[in-house]
């Protein structure tokens, strides 16, 4: 079950709004996918994105793979504690674990995300 | 469709994440890597290793045959003793790196176990050499499982599970015996850089034992862990550290090499190449930053390409990157300062002493 108070990428980020700002993190099936996450890099402050752009890296012991922002704008906070200690993405995906905000640049954007239904059902396909 | 082991249905039943290896059906994970690797570390894992090609020779030219395409020199192992070694092409590159067991007690009187991935290569090169020789080859892989314990509590663990017991085994030995009134053949050997034995056993046994040795304790590991505890102790992984192109001298394996014990195949080749400077040499690589160096991954010094990653990873043991790779042997030394190209950034390494990991022995 993923939480029904966020919105989705198919690339696994998760994506919370409240006024014109988008939280971003991945998803509790992303991270057990990925499993033993050792590292994670975010972009830096005030840069620019469009939807779907890589904004930062995270690394298991299995993979390297990237983040993509869900909507397009600019990050406007990071969450350093993430980069400092990988774990937190492992055990708080939706909290503690967190990654950047997003101002964004069309509020539409979030709109286009999948729901929590439609991704229910993409990460079951994926599933076995 | 994949083959699988005699354990899929348990590991399915038990949350293991089945990937494809070497065309098995594998668990590469139960729980993380990190909690297996350091259960094997602590104290005991299981490992389903039924993957491997398990091969026996029979009838009276068995040494000859393995003598013919084995690099190291089996005609003086003792009864039981396990040897590893390189099987080389003509060129002397590797075809495959195996354990020989000289078993001794049937008519079956040596074993080799071979990669997954080289089983039929192997067979074939095998069937190749044998020429007028009388030694019947028996393909054992889909008969029997092959499991693993591993780690500091391995022994004790075992302990009574088997007629004979392994705690009795010198490193390296092996014998028959019978666990659960069942013919197996018991080894001390493993793949981890710890203590620990290695059970052959009929097909028919295999959940049972598998079962009995998580009721005392072993937590079951997958191929993830198997991989960052084989890299931790050094030891080369076919397809990464070695290949056709690949011979021993470079992978610092001339120990399983002896030249001087008459003709094998590669021979040649092998004694053209020990004293080529110009082979690149396999290596430790510790890196400073967090990112992780992996196979593929060019390795420079002074902004110039000197070798390629073959392997690498997070360690578990020590928190941070590990890699082995094949570097021009001008950079070979330990303490060499080279730098990794990890998606685009030069990364600091450090050329290290192999094994990373080494276990105290007690």
């Amino acid at each position: 079950m993923v939480p029904n108070n966020l919105r989705y990428a198919e690339t696994h980020e998760w994506a919370s709004v409240e006024g014109d700002v988008c939280t971003v993190g991945i998803s509790k099936f992303a991270v057990e996918q990925l499993t033993d996450v050792v590292f994670v890099e975010l972009a830096k402050l005030g840069k620019p994105f469009a939807a779907q752009a890589a904004f930062g890296q995270i690394e298991s012991v299995k993979s390297v793979n990237d983040l993509y922002c869900p909507v397009a704008g600019e990050i406007v906070a990071k969450n350093d504690a993430v980069e400092k200690d990988p774990t937190l993405v492992s055990a708080d995906p939706y909290g503690k674990g967190w990654m950047v905000k997003i101002k964004m640049a069309s509020p539409a954007d979030y709109d286009k995300l999948l729901t929590p239904e439609q991704y229910e059902k993409q990460i079951a396909s994926q599933g076995h | 469709m994949a083959l699988r082991t005699a354990l899929y249905d348990w590991h399915v039943a038990h949350g293991g994440r089945m990937v494809d290896f070497a065309g098995w059906d594998m668990p590469v994970q139960y729980s993380t890597i990190i909690d297996e690797h350091s259960a094997v570390r602590t104290g005991a894992g299981l490992f389903d290793i039924s993957h491997m090609g398990r091969l026996s020779f029979g009838g009276p030219d068995a040494l000859a045959l393995i003598q013919k395409v084995y690099t190291n020199d089996a005609a003086v192992m003792k009864e039981g003793q396990v040897r590893y070694g390189l099987i080389c092409n003509e060129r002397g590159g590797i075809r495959d790196d195996v354990l020989v067991y000289r078993c001794g007690w049937s008519g079956h009187r040596w074993l080799m176990v071979v990669n997954a991935s080289n089983l039929a290569k192997i067979v074939d090169w095998i069937a190749d050499s044998n020429g007028a020789l009388n030694a019947p080859v028996y393909d054992q892989t889909i008969m029997t499982c092959m499991i693993a314990v591993q780690g500091p509590r391995a022994i004790e663990l075992v302990a009574g599970l088997t007629e004979d017991d392994a705690s009795k085994l010198a490193y390296y030995y092996s014998l028959p015996t019978r666990c659960f009134g069942q013919d197996c053949v018991i080894s001390r050997t493993g793949y981890t850089g710890e203590d620990g034995v290695e059970l052959i056993i009929d097909n028919t046994h295999g959940v049972k034992v598998w079962e009995e040795l998580i009721r005392r304790g072993a937590k079951p590991c997958g191929l993830g862990a198997r991989d960052t505890l084989r890299l931790e102790a050094a030891m080369p992984l076919y397809g990464h550290e070695l290949s056709e192109e690949i011979d021993p001298f470079q992978a610092g394996l001339a120990w399983a090499v002896k030249l001087g014990k008459g003709d094998f195949r590669g021979k040649e080749a092998l004694l053209r190449r020990q004293d080529d400077a110009t082979l690149h040499r396999r290596v430790g690589l510790e890196l400073k930053g967090k990112r992780i160096a992996r196979e593929g991954a060019l390795i420079k010094s002074a902004g110039r390409t000197v070798g390629v990653v073959s392997s690498g990873t997070h360690s578990p043991t020590f928190a941070r990157p590990i890699a082995m790779g094949y570097v021009d042997p001008a950079f070979q030394m330990v303490g060499s300062s080279l730098a990794v190209d990890i998606r685009g950034n030069d990364e600091d390494a450090v050329v290290v002493a192999m094994p990373f990991y080494k276990r105290s022995r007690s």
